[in-house]
């Protein structure tokens, strides 16, 4: 479906042209509101981004067609509308680089794909460094980017002047001295992410259950047969769990422990803005990360609240911290006002790298712990995690995100923190 | 967030440091035949509930106590706090 | 200057005249207005354009909520976009510009998006601008994105100054309209510690918009003498000007208040604005209510606002919005309205009442059961259309529309922990429900009181009973007499027809999107807000939220409290950035940690470099040299000639004493230290429970009881808090106390062979440095240039012959200026930080470039130290099988060849063979220029390291297309045998 919007009912310019001159009547749900089935081949507990996509490369790349996704609210309404929108891949670990270089390809041509306009926007990502060791780090970072056939650039001060001319690079606590860039890094418009994908699992046949909520998984035999939801029972012969937030929580149904906490991350807007940041701006001396959306917010964050949290909203310890290093990093900002602060909950994982893995029980598998990197591996979680469910072997570049990798030794700790979830 | 602290009184969270679940006081035996296991079942497995949850702050900006708090995690409510150092040991 | 719209009376200083710019236009205002309202009473109709059409705006409310009247205020770098003229209190001289239009306000280019409104719909751009794929970068996303946004950030550092406050209550009320004043006059008699925050800069609330007497006398008035009272009370503070912006985690409440925005620049060295952290035992939010509108075709002119808000324009600033006025109403507020106009002598034109049985008006034309079904005017409002209640249609002439849909009771602060209002049928709107924050109680028209008895009554009884709850006894007051009217309405959320009707006018959202997205199933709110972008501006929907849930509630057949509400998220109003910054920004983002010899290294001239919160020497550049190479190499072959010195106090010390004190090491520490004799001093390894090296140091035993452990700078922090974890947490039992001592000590390391030489100059005699009676790790408390208290190491970072010794900080100035004098017969050399690392990695010492969280002792070729026949941190989880792999990461050096360069951050590959992940064999943790080999050298981890020694590799750095050959050889560059320690 790389066509034009040819399909019966397919976005594109032509058709907004036509329904406009129309009056907009043609215009059709962008999903059903399907009754659930007694049962299915695959069922996929969690309606946001990463199992709406898992259910749409069942069924567009693994030719599933019977497949549910089960949402105990509106879909969506988990992470995939809660974050900063950033896209990269600009990883360290042989675990993760070539899993999140993936990702960024399939975000490059998703929009064509699922034939939705996700506002895929590669305007740069900067990480910003303050010290020699910093950038020694970032240079061993960038290497492995660009070994793993992924872009990177180390620029220095000077280098970084020229394109970002309003940093404070002389007036701030701890000098600027140049940035690790990823061109093809960028932002994309989040909820549409997730329409996207269930729009496209939809037109392939994927019933999108809204409000129905997994409350256990029954379990014969050591093999996992189906869900009980607040709509009855549905059998699957594969469950698959892509809840990152609440995973410890539904997987205890289970009878399973996880190598997770939650946490809560909170993220900031200001008002509309005319366009002043180019690309996506993260500080190395401290906890801020910023970019503008196509609306004219600037969309920005830090660093999560530390205590384990399911309450979606933060304290402002946090908020302070981040506005400090963002008027640091960029003291234009000032005057630009904050208008909505939010939470979001994180799968905050023992080595800061997440699972996609089958389970001690047959027939149930896990994808979750994605601390704060689930929105950019959103792609490329669905298609790895389609692709265990579908044929019971993990992607090529998906094998290290294994359950067991913490009994056997083989962390993927980008950070080096350890098993200190609040720490990655 | 406060924490009352079982010395000093209510002090603003931002003083402290979280470290994380208070079960990481019960550390294994070393000895133990299933040390390799119990080590890597205390290191890495959380119960993460929503709700209850019993964690471990240091008042790094205070006095260097290590507390055992007691926190809802949906609510945020500080339930109970109490000095690490005084715990019964079970 | 006439103020063409200016009215008798109302609440403004007509002594104290002021003069302002609207567009590079001069009006006149007087003190007590807002810009909003200066700009009303001067006949400014048309204040913006609309975000995406660009349709022609005007201000709607008086109030924080407004949707439309976003103004550029100020000039030059203290420009601030999208700042909202009815909280902008006047000043003389005060300039504000238009924005999002080109190149005028009356005249706007973009305007034709409104032509095309068709295809431009809720979520228009998800469906198009996808081909071809790379336009759009190029093409699509410029042109949306300067079409979007509404100001402009001047793109100049805030020149401001914003401070943090903390300030604790028993009480803290919300707003100090009539439920308010009475609360906070209620608990500041019974002598409760009081904050009554608003946001206006005059307290009253409505009292102040409204003709409503209070206690015999007219509600400002009434309002004034009960500020009066308050501010005679210690036990009261009243703050004007203050939002309350967030409520946090028990009973913590973001309070910004705007100290310096109602002046042309804050006062000398006054901040602008200053965030308090308010700590109340108990709150009482009266933050009153928000009035709706109604939607009907073109509703968005500039001229037609909330009914309330032509209340307080003509009552409290003395400002007609027009001299034809119309009402269009579905409840009582629109008579009013009214009333107030024409008592004001404004001629209202018509009432235009929804409801069949609209109560009778002697004061204008009564149109019952009509409605409105369009507007004329093009950049301001010339008249609306009717359907009459018997069907016919009419026109009436107006330049200004009072509408009033119903109001809102502001329960925004009782969402913050994520409560949901449930709906109230007989008011039309939501009030708190489920989930209000612990502590925060709710009075007044914020609960649905609307009565201004019934909000006085509920006030007081509120305070009561918030008080009684944390023990404080409060008498009830006298309660004054005030209008205790009910609240008659009959929803009309939207008059169908077939033009646009706006909902939300700030992100121009319109009843066409709401049944768009009806259309497509995006019914959840919160698919409907997401998608059609409905409450997301910076008002977050104060006054669409409910139009739009009731449009949807509409097309699906449920019912308002079935289709729910979205709920509300701090700040309750848009909130400056560099407000919650405070003065911790800049240079102050972080405290600086000054060295003890950090004067007497500015006065050497020295460079200074940032390491974590210290600032330490970098080097000592002498005169005629021109690179910092220069500087580095002489400070290194200086020290390995003769003798340097180096400040290293920042290394994290720890004071550990107690009977258990080696039994606690021996657990913390891989290696064993309860055997350690007294008097020596022992490397120690340091691991994660995780088996990850978590620091490293050196370890004195000074007595039988007394250690005293070094960390790495970086780690000083985190090695103290993991060591006072196993001692309350894990071994509770064991007698050892420890105390930080980083701060107590100023420590030098004296390093070079003539080391010894210039110590003994200045060691009292009594102690004997000869290399038998003080060898290689020997340690002892020392004195120091008679008598001064000290304490000697012989370790050595730099493989030299060295010692470092520690003196109270206070005499760490003094100390080394004495030791620069003693050495000067042997030339001493000051070293810095770059010629510390250089002679580290010559050593081959590691350092945080090495220990990066990921490596394991055997990594470091130190396995042999995590002990088996002792219980200590991390050795079991170190076992694991892919810790243990046999082609594990190995430390080595690495020496460049052919005047190659060494690059830190390289990753390493074999001598041929393809350069891709597949074959990526290690990376390059350290690098650096030897002097002493005279070729660059580096540390790295290899695969298979330790087996590989003489090998020659590539060490690749394809991301600056640099690359070096490398022969693999020990870490150990110099003295591998160490020997020159030992001298």
């Amino acid at each position: 479906m790389n066509s034009k919007g040819g399909r019966p009912g397919g976005y594109s310019g032509l058709r907004i042209l036509r329904e406009g001159l129309t009056g907009n009547r043609g215009w059709r749900p962008a999903w059903r509101d399907p009754a659930p089935q007694p049962a299915y081949d695959f069922v996929i507990v969690g309606g946001g981004g990463h199992g709406l996509a898992t259910a749409y490369y069942l069924a567009s790349q693994f030719g599933e067609a019977s497949v549910a996704v089960l949402e105990k609210g509106w879909i969506g309404g988990g992470n995939v509308g809660r974050n900063t929108t950033i896209i990269r891949s600009n990883y360290l670990l042989g675990g993760n680089t070539p899993f999140y270089e993936m990702s960024l390809k399939l975000w490059e041509g998703l929009e064509q794909d699922f034939n939705y306009n996700a506002m895929v926007s590669q305007r740069g990502v900067y990480n910003i460094y303050h010290s020699d060791g910093q950038r020694d780090a970032y240079r061993r970072r960038g290497n492995a980017m660009v070994l793993n056939g992924a872009d990177a650039e180390l620029l220095d001060a000077e280098q970084l002047r020229a394109e970002i001319p309003f940093l404070n690079y002389d007036n701030g606590r701890f000098p600027v001295q140049g940035a690790l860039v990823q061109r093809r890094g960028g932002t994309v418009r989040h909820d549409a992410v997730a329409w996207g994908y269930a729009r496209g699992a939809d037109r392939r046949g994927v019933d999108i259950i809204q409000n129905c909520e997994v409350t256990g998984f029954r379990i014969q035999n050591g093999r996992c047969t189906g869900v009980e939801t607040s709509r009855g029972f549905i059998a699957a012969r594969k469950v698959g769990c892509a809840v990152a937030g609440s995973s410890s929580r539904v997987m205890q149904a289970a009878g399973l422990r996880l190598p997770i906490e939650s946490h809560v991350l909170q993220a900031f807007v200001s008002e509309g803005l005319k366009p002043i940041i180019p690309g996506v701006i993260t500080y190395g001396a401290g906890h801020f990360y910023i970019s503008q959306s196509d609306k004219g917010g600037l969309v920005f964050g830090g660093d999560i609240d530390m205590y384990n949290s399911y309450a979606q909203r933060g304290n402002l310890p946090v908020v302070e911290d981040v506005c400090e290093g963002g008027m640091t990093l960029m003291p234009m900002i000032g005057r630009a006002r904050m208008v909505r602060m939010w939470g979001g909950i994180m799968d905050m994982s023992m080595d800061g790298s997440p699972i996609i893995d089958r389970t001690l029980i047959d027939g149930l598998y896990f994808n979750g712990g994605w601390c704060y990197g689930g929105f950019k591996a959103t792609p490329a979680s669905g298609w790895c995690f389609a692709h265990l469910l579908a044929t019971d072997t993990p992607h090529e570049v998906a094998t290290a995100y294994r359950m067991d990798r913490f009994r056997r030794g083989a962390m993927i700790d980008e950070k080096g923190s350890g098993a200190q979830p609040n720490l990655h | 967030m406060i924490i009352d602290h079982p010395l000093l009184g209510p002090r603003d969270a931002q003083e402290f440091v979280i470290l994380g679940d208070a079960g990481l006081i019960d550390r294994p035996d070393w000895k133990a035949d299933d040390a390799a296991e119990a080590f890597y079942e205390y290191q890495y497995l959380r119960d993460n509930p929503a709700g209850t949850h019993r964690e471990l702050w240091y008042h790094e900006m205070g006095d260097r106590s290590w507390l055992i708090v007691t926190r809802d995690t949906v609510t945020h409510a500080v339930l109970k706090v109490e000095l690490a150092s005084q715990r019964r040991r079970t | 200057m006439t103020q063409t719209n200016r009215l008798d009376g109302g609440l403004i200083d007509r002594s104290t005249p002021l003069s302002f710019t609207f567009d590079g236009r001069t009006y006149g205002g007087f003190a007590g207005d807002t810009l909003a309202s200066a700009l009303v009473a001067n006949g400014v109709r048309l204040v913006g354009r609309s975000f995406k059409y660009h349709r022609p705006r005007g201000i709607i409310s008086a109030g924080s909520e407004e949707p439309n009247g976003l103004v550029e205020l100020r000039a030059g770098a203290r420009r601030e976009p999208n700042s909202r003229a009815t909280m902008t209190e006047l000043h003389d001289g005060l300039v504000a510009t238009s924005q999002n239009r080109f190149p005028s306000l009356r005249f706007d280019l973009m305007a034709v998006n409104d032509r095309f409104s068709a295809f431009l719909g809720a979520g228009f751009y998800y469906k198009t601008f996808m081909w071809p794929r790379a336009f759009w970068e190029r093409v699509y996303e410029p042109i949306i994105r300067r079409a979007a946004g509404l100001g402009s950030l001047s793109g100049a550092p805030d020149p401001d100054v914003y401070d943090r406050g903390f300030r604790h209550c028993d009480l803290l009320v919300i707003g100090a309209g009539p439920a308010g004043l009475m609360a906070a006059l209620t608990a500041g008699r019974a002598g409760a510690e009081v904050i009554l925050a608003d946001e206006d800069f005059r307290p009253g609330g409505r009292l102040l918009q409204e003709r409503i007497a209070v206690g015999g006398d007219s509600g400002a008035v009434w309002a004034d003498a009960v500020i009066a009272e308050l501010a005679s009370m210690p036990n009261v503070r009243v703050m004007p000007r203050s939002t309350v912006i967030g409520v946090f985690d028990h009973g913590i409440y973001g309070v910004l208040e705007r100290t310096g925005d109602h002046l042309q620049t804050p006062a000398e060295g006054k901040p602008r604005q200053v965030m308090w952290r308010v700590y109340a035992r108990r709150a009482l939010l009266c933050a009153g209510a928000t009035e709706r509108l109604i939607g009907f075709a073109d509703n968005d002119r500039p001229g037609i606002m909330q009914a309330g808000a032509v209340r307080g324009y003509v009552n409290r600033f003395a400002a007609a919005p027009a001299e034809q006025v119309a009402i269009f109403t579905n409840n009582d507020d629109g008579h009013r309205t009214a009333g107030d106009l024409a008592a004001a002598g404004v001629d209202v034109t018509a009432i235009i009442d929804s409801r069949p049985d609209a109560p009778a008006s002697d004061v204008a034309e009564l149109f019952a059961g009509a409605v409105v079904t369009g507007t004329s005017g093009r950049l301001g409002l010339g008249g609306v259309s009717l359907r009459l209640a018997d069907g016919g249609h009419k026109h009436i002439h107006c330049g200004a529309l009072a509408v009033s849909g119903g109001w809102n009771p502001n329960v925004h602060l009782t969402c913050h922990h994520r409560g949901r209002p449930v709906w109230q049928d007989d008011i039309a709107a939501f009030i708190p429900g489920e989930g209000v924050p612990p502590g925060l109680a709710v009075a007044g028209a914020a609960r649905g009181i609307f009565s201004t008895a019934g909000a006085l009554a509920d006030g007081a009884a509120q305070a009561v009973a918030q008080l009684d709850e944390i023990g404080i006894r409060a008498p009830a007051s006298k309660l004054p007499d005030s209008e205790d009217a009910g609240f008659a309405i009959s929803p009309l959320w939207h008059v169908p027809g077939k033009k646009r009707a706006w909902l939300d006018q700030q992100n121009d959202v319109t009843v066409k999107d709401v049944k768009l997205a009806h259309q497509e199933n995006f019914r959840a709110v919160e698919h409907l807000k997401r998608y059609t972008t409905l409450g997301m501006a910076g008002d977050q929907g104060r006054t669409s939220n409910v139009l739009g849930l009731a449009v949807m509630a509409e097309l699906t057949g449920r019912s308002i409290a079935e289709t729910g509400t979205t709920i509300y998220r701090p700040p309750y109003s848009p909130t400056p950035i560099a407000a919650f910054a405070g003065r911790s920004v800049g240079r102050e983002f972080r405290p600086t940690r000054l060295t003890p010899s950090h004067h007497w290294a500015a006065e050497q001239g020295a460079v200074f470099v940032e390491a974590g919160s210290w600032l330490r020497a970098q080097w000592f550049p002498r005169e005629g040299e021109t690179t910092w190479r220069e500087s580095v190499d002489r400070e290194v072959l200086a020290t390995r000639a003769s003798v340097g010195v180096c400040d290293v106090s920042t290394l994290g010390k720890i004071d550990i004493q107690g009977g258990d004190a080696g039994a606690f090491l021996d657990l913390v520490y891989s290696n064993t230290f309860s055997t350690l004799p007294v008097g020596k001093t022992r490397y120690g390894l340091m691991l994660r429970e995780d088996g990850m090296v978590m620091d490293d140091g050196t370890t004195a035993r000074l007595g039988e009881t007394h250690y005293l452990m070094t960390t790495t700078t970086a780690n000083a922090v985190g090695v103290y808090r993991h060591l006072e974890f196993v001692r309350q947490c894990l071994r509770p039992d064991m007698d050892v106390q420890l105390i930080s001592a980083t701060d107590s000590w100023a420590q030098f390391a004296v390093a070079g062979p003539n080391a010894r030489l210039v110590l003994q100059q200045i060691v009292d005699p009594q102690h004997d440095l000869a290399n038998d009676a003080f060898p290689f790790m020997a340690c002892a408390d020392i004195s120091v240039c008679g008598g001064v208290p000290a304490r000697l190491f012989r370790i050595s970072f730099s493989g030299e012959l060295a010692y470092e010794i520690a003196v109270p900080s206070r005499y760490g100035d003094a100390m080394i200026r004495a030791l620069m004098e003693a050495g000067e017969p042997f030339d001493i050399t000051p070293y810095g930080t770059e010629a510390l690392g250089v002679m580290r990695i010559e050593k081959g010492h590691v350092t945080g470039n090495e220990l990066n969280g990921t490596i394991t002792a055997r990594n470091l070729g130190m396995a042999r130290m995590v002990s088996s026949k002792k219980d200590s941190i991390g050795a079991v989880l170190a076992g694991r099988e892919a810790l243990v792999a046999e082609d594990g990461l190995c430390l080595v050096g690495l020496r460049a060849l052919d005047g190659g360069q060494v690059m830190a951050g390289s990753h390493l590959f074999d001598a041929a063979g393809p350069v891709d992940a597949a074959h990526d064999r290690g990376y390059v943790t350290s690098a650096a220029y030897s002097p002493h080999i005279g070729a660059s050298i580096g540390l790295g981890f290899l695969v298979r390291g330790a087996e590989r020694h003489g090998e020659v590799i590539r060490a690749m750095n394809p991301l600056e297309g640099r690359s070096a050959q490398v022969e693999i050889c020990s870490p150990h560059f110099i003295d591998p045998e160490g020997e020159r320690l030992r001298d």
